[in-house]
């Protein structure tokens, strides 16, 4: 394998990615740093700072820790779980996660209206058992609750991924070194999910934190997140500089994940 | 005691993953249009459904563009895959990098990013400019899935096959490629399901008059979901249970740890980290 012109089978993805890859990153931050006319300002990022869109921001940022954090602490006995009862877990684990996909995303999370509201299906049943009922829908729990649901695969596959590949002589060994099941776990399972778990948290993070369909679709319009107020600059106000001077500071949080993901990744390989 | 602690704890989650799937599906056969209140078993919105010109329309669109996309995509991926093999490791690296930024970046900055390249360039959004945001984030999807594969390849029998007279085509179409099918295969199906599924990025390149499943809910979301919407879905998720318990049992879909395709972002991170770049 040494002809060297061989690479050039690359060139058709290489010109694809730069048309359709950096170019469009790069025309997001010449809007972003441009006014209407085309001359350079800054009031389109510096506009975070307004109180509708730092509000909006830093709710953004307190669903995606919250989703995050719920996220792993569903996502990681889980695993644990899986790697330990069931057998052939791998592909049992692909099964329940795939085949939801197959159905519209949109739709599932419209379902859990259903699930929740007023005359919805747990309330039906906390009815029938004659236990108080309760009220989530278009309040913040809500949205919540969909960011866990929608982003959970997310969190579950590569924290899985590296649990499932500890040696278990290393487990053998520590209790036969005199470790209690919780030590075993602390100085041992835990610091090698570690990569898992970190690539777990960018990739739940990133898209609770920019997400606008969950808040839409399970908020009732009343609770903006800053990925609302930029789809709404885009395809209401068609305010393309406003819009992109955000998206600029959303580019920040997920460059800085970018980084983070990079990292670990390379400590995993070595 | 552990272990039915474990159950009862994958029981849960289960219920937790499906309960919405199982809601649905029943809706899709209550007679009551509003999704408030249960009013008999129909079948009316499964009859209603093939006579439904908008969303057959939207139906069609979206497997002709989820097929075509996945197809393009899986073409320029494995040609892309191939290519690095013959670069310095420098500029493999290089180009993994830029593949990484689809998967990882927000869908939403994705989606803008490629709305205004399209304003810019003057183009009307319509089917080709969704198509080519497809074609952009699944090319990740195939080439985070052929890669790992080609690291694993043993090199000499394609240059036993150049040695023993074969046209450097003629050996990889009959040397190269038969190992790499089954990642090329999960490269497409990969790609097929996350343009199936996608909104965000189409939300933003879309133009009027155009639907796929996916922006057809969304805008009938806030006045209320046509149930045969519903119907149609039971019987996509249906036919793929009925696929995937059929696919199971073939070898040929196989992957190199044995196990079924996943198919979402992380998965291929994941692959993509234990291969490295």
């Amino acid at each position: 394998m040494n002809n060297r012109n061989n690479r050039f089978l690359a060139a058709p993805y290489l010109i694809w990615s730069a048309g359709f890859i950096i170019i469009p990153l790069v025309m997001v931050l010449y809007y972003a740093f441009t006014d209407f006319n085309g001359s350079f300002t800054v009031s389109n990022v510096t506009a975070i700072i307004s109180y509708v869109n730092i509000k909006a921001l830093m709710l953004s940022i307190a669903f995606s820790l919250a989703a995050t954090f719920m996220c792993l602490i569903i996502a990681y006995p889980l695993c644990l779980i899986l790697t330990t009862v069931i057998k052939n877990s791998s592909s049992f684990l692909s099964l329940i996660f795939i085949l939801p996909m197959w159905m519209n995303s949109l739709l599932r999370t419209y379902a859990w209206q259903n699930i929740l509201e007023r005359k919805g299906v747990i309330n039906g049943i906390l009815a029938f058992l004659n236990l108080p009922l309760f009220y989530i829908i278009n309040k913040p729990p809500a949205i919540l609750l969909g960011m866990i649901y929608d982003f959970l695969p997310f969190m579950v596959l590569p924290v899985y991924n590296s649990v499932s590949r500890i040696d278990k002589d290393l487990l053998n060994a520590a209790r036969d070194l005199g470790a209690d099941p919780f030590e075993t776990f602390l100085r041992v399972i835990w610091p090698l999910s570690l990569p898992g778990v970190i690539s777990g948290i960018t990739m739940v993070f990133v898209p609770s934190l920019t997400t606008f369909v969950i808040s839409d679709i399970l908020g009732g319009g009343k609770i903006l997140l800053i990925g609302n107020v930029i789809e709404q600059l885009f395809t209401q106000d068609s305010d393309w500089n406003a819009g992109a001077g955000l998206s600029a500071i959303l580019m920040v949080f997920i460059v800085i994940s970018m980084f983070i993901t990079a990292k670990y990744d390379r400590e995993d390989i070595k | 005691m552990k272990t039915a602690l474990g159950r009862i704890y994958l029981t849960l989650v289960l219920i937790f993953l499906y309960a919405p799937i199982a809601t649905l599906m029943i809706l899709s056969f209550n007679s009551s249009k509003s999704r408030a209140h249960w009013g008999g078993f129909t079948l009316d919105w499964y009859l209603g459904l093939f006579s439904n010109e908008e969303i057959m329309d939207a139906f069609r669109t979206t497997i002709f563009l989820a097929f075509l996309s996945a197809l393009i995509a899986t073409v320029l991926g494995t040609a892309a895959c191939t290519g690095m093999q013959f670069m310095k490791r420098r500029d493999r690296s290089i180009i993994m990098g830029i593949t990484n930024i689809p998967m990882l970046n927000a869908d939403i900055v994705t989606g803008v990013s490629l709305m205004l390249l399209f304003l810019a360039a003057r183009v009307s959004m319509g089917f080709t400019t969704v198509l080519f945001s497809h074609i952009t984030f699944n090319i990740p999807y195939v080439i985070l899935s052929v890669m790992p594969r080609y690291r694993e390849l043993n090199r000499s029998t394609y240059e036993a096959a150049l040695d023993l007279g074969a046209e450097p085509l003629y050996a990889f179409f009959t040397v190269v490629l038969p190992d790499l099918m089954g990642a090329i295969l999960s490269g497409f199906l990969m790609s097929f399901t996350m343009s199936l599924d996608d909104f965000i990025i189409t939300h933003f390149t879309q133009g009027p008059g155009f639907d796929t499943l996916s922006t057809k809910i969304y805008s009938e979301v806030k006045k209320g979901i046509n149930p045969e919407i519903y119907a149609l879905s039971t019987i996509m998720f249906l036919v793929v249970l009925l696929l995937l318990f059929f696919v199971n049992y073939k070898p040929w879909v196989k992957k190199p740890a044995g196990k079924i395709i996943v198919t979402t972002k992380t998965q291929v991170v994941v692959t993509s980290g234990k291969g490295g770049s």
